[in-house]
């Protein structure tokens, strides 16, 4: 009988969200979307990490005799009001965003996951007090709140990385606790619990592996948002400061003189941006088909 | 059991994955990609005796207009009302203390800025003890608790404070801002709600095929383009290279309505690409849904033409909670103005909370942020009372 308690390995659990043929990341890599999402995504992480050897001018290199030159065999994307190479900004400046939004996500998701865990399992007045400020922070528009914290504290990337981290945390908590509500149905909890194992091992090591599709859909996810709310707080002059290369920060610098018609300043930073948004929620929204087939 | 779908907290699991789609609808502009539309699917797989209790409800509603059956549902009715009651008190308040949490937050925000409201108005040559004295007259040098009381007694008496970049009452400001900014936003919606159904039904409807396929994912993407990306392309084609449309938003002081119109189709477009890919994508999650239901399948099977199954029976269940969502997402449309009136240049409220900001004007970025709040908290109110008016489930699980 004590055989039959014993709690099964995490690791079968987990894979048994699969279509049971194959495991999930090959059933990924048979979606065309996941394909030119990741592809698209490794290009910019190339570009984050070897931006400085790619790009063929230095981005901070400015040539005040070539100001808002039209885009040309020299400078492929034009040059912005200081004269700088835009192609090069925009390669160089995917580090910026892409480091921002990740330590901020993984923060959020960090925070959130262990808040969900705690409300989900303990339930009880932990789980009271959690969603009574979840649902503060929910009643709340985000960017309105990033926004005010941001310019309160003043813009700095670690600024930025706290703020998002903080904001995304209720909402995480909030998804994984309703995953842990339906583990804690599951026979091997009781089992746990039977065994004697105290609440942080079953909550850290029996639970956690088996809510863990559910935290890595709800990180990208929450990536995409990251990289929108960074982009936009870049935009209203409020993320990355210059002259470090930023898509947003870039726009915001040379968005004034769009109307006189120069607009390739603006223009290929903003189709960065929607290029790497586009290709995290194909990746998202192919990681959320295959774990819910 | 009342079903309560607003509460995320102390409900048994196996409610708590069928609230999840008006939980999402209930949060901002952060939301729309979370896997809510999945959830609502394996509800309506996992739930089925729930979804039984809801087929039989929508029958007596739509289906069989018979007298026994209108007699009951009037008297589901009469039980149901005090319920409802007792919830929209019970939601009013807790918008109240939301409130309250929002103007904490604000005041406290506005008091960490950098800068000393005497100096920002007297310059840098004022002398110390001019600033001194005007910061005791401003009352900025007191303790924060008896501040915050001052400036909270003030709003609910009406009084939101004196700009410091102005020199004037912030409420003109603000109210003419206000009414700015619904002009804009009335004109994404009257666009992108009927564009938003008709997408997510069409989608559903073609389950699985290219057209399906291309709508979810063309939505997805509209969605998670920052507004100002999407903007700036529209600028470049309609304002740079066609040169069709106004690359401003004002249409200056005077201008008729006609000119008005022309100056925010663009503005709009960011707008309405963010907000078409959530409505279409709950469009979609609720009529897929209906359609794999039980009433759906016994419509079909007693003989109705495939029109008259979607018309009376699919659309009336599936947009229930796409209407709600619609009027939840005026809490985006405000994070998403303050983006758009920046870049075209727009005389509403996003724009003014940021010009606040720039220039440290604490009074009007908080009177600004409190106003936002005020109209998210009144937008989400309605659409939970709309929820659960609406809904038939709601209020035979009340009755229960």
């Amino acid at each position: 009988m004590t055989e039959v308690l014993t709690p099964a390995p995490a690791a079968e659990v987990t894979v048994a969200h699969g279509r049971g043929e194959l495991p999930p990341w090959r059933l990924l890599l048979r979606r065309p979307t996941f394909i030119v999402g990741a592809a698209i995504l490794l290009f910019w992480v190339v570009c984050a990490i070897f931006g400085h050897m790619i790009a063929p001018q230095d981005p901070l290199a400015q040539q005040l005799l070539a100001t808002n030159k039209p885009p040309s065999g020299a400078h492929w994307f034009g040059t912005d009001q200081l004269g700088r190479d835009v192609f090069s900004r925009v390669i160089v400046g995917a580090r910026s965003i892409l480091v921002i939004s990740f330590f901020a996500t993984l923060l959020g998701t960090v925070a959130g996951t262990a808040l969900g865990l705690a409300m989900g399992y303990l339930g009880g007045v932990v789980d009271m007090i959690g969603g009574r400020i979840v649902e503060a922070v929910l009643a709340l528009p985000l960017v309105v709140v990033a926004f005010l914290f941001v310019v309160a504290v003043g813009p700095s990337p670690l600024t930025i990385i706290i703020v998002i981290g903080l904001v995304f945390t209720p909402l995480i908590a909030r998804t994984v606790r309703s995953a842990v509500l339906v583990e804690r149905q599951q026979d091997y909890l009781s089992s746990a619990r039977l065994l004697g194992e105290n609440r942080t091992y079953i909550m850290f090591v029996e639970v956690l592996p088996n809510v863990l599709p559910t935290v890595l859909v709800e990180f990208t996810v929450r990536l995409g948002y990251a990289i929108f709310a960074i982009a936009s707080l870049s935009f209203l002059g409020f993320g990355v400061q210059p002259p470090t290369p930023d898509w947003g920060a870039d726009i915001y610098a040379n968005y004034g003189v769009l109307p006189a018609g120069y607009w390739w300043m603006t223009l290929f930073p903003a189709l960065a941006i929607a290029s790497l948004v586009i290709a995290i929620n194909l990746v998202t929204d192919s990681i959320e088909q295959v774990l819910s087939s | 059991m009342p079903y309560l779908p607003i509460f995320g907290a102390g409900y048994p699991a196996s409610l708590n994955r069928t609230s999840q789609p008006v939980q999402a609808g209930l949060s901002s502009r952060f939301e729309p990609g979370s896997p809510a539309g999945l959830s609502r699917l394996r509800a309506g797989r996992v739930y089925g005796a729930f979804t039984r209790d809801l087929a039989a409800t929508a029958r007596a509603h739509y289906a069989s207009p018979s007298h026994g059956i209108r007699l009951r549902r009037s008297l589901v009715l009469a039980k149901g009302a005090g319920w409802v009651a007792v919830y929209i008190l019970k939601r009013l308040g807790l918008a109240l203390v939301t409130l309250w949490l929002l103007s904490l937050i604000v005041f406290f925000a506005c008091q960490v800025l950098p800068g000393d409201p005497g100096r920002a108005i007297l310059g840098n040559l004022a002398s110390p003890s001019a600033v001194a004295a005007l910061d005791h007259q401003l009352g900025v040098d007191r303790p924060l608790v008896e501040q915050y009381w001052t400036w909270i007694t003030g709003i609910l008496h009406g009084d939101f404070g004196t700009s410091t970049q102005f020199r004037a009452p912030v409420e003109p400001y603000i109210s003419a801002a206000l009414v700015n900014s619904l002009k804009l936003a009335a004109l994404a919606f009257v666009i992108v709600v009927p564009l938003g159904i008709v997408g997510g039904v069409v989608a559903a409807l073609n389950y699985g095929k290219a057209a399906d396929r291309v709508i979810s994912v063309a939505g997805l993407s509209a969605t998670t383009v920052p507004e100002f990306v999407s903007g700036i392309v529209v600028i470049v084609v309609f304002g740079v290279a066609l040169k069709v449309l106004p690359v401003s938003a004002s249409a200056g002081a005077g201008a008729s309505a006609g000119s008005q119109l022309k100056h925010l189709i663009l503005p709009a477009i960011p707008l309405i690409l963010v907000l078409f890919g959530y409505i279409a994508r709950m469009a979609r999650a609720g009529t897929i849904e209906a359609l794999n239901s039980d009433y759906a399948r016994t419509a079909t099977l007693k003989g109705l033409r495939r029109p008259v199954v979607i018309r009376r029976h699919i659309l009336r269940n599936s947009l229930l909670p796409t209407i709600t969502v619609i009027a939840t997402q005026t809490g985006y449309l405000i994070g998403g103005l303050v983006i758009v009136e920046t870049l075209f240049n727009y005389q509403g409220i996003g724009n003014l909370i940021y010009q606040a900001a720039k220039s440290k004007d604490f009074p009007m970025l908080a009177a600004g942020v409190l106003t936002i709040g005020i109209v998210y908290m009144v937008a989400t109110l309605i659409a939970d009372i709309l929820y659960t008016v609406l809904n038939p489930r709601l209020r035979v699980g009340g009755a229960e």
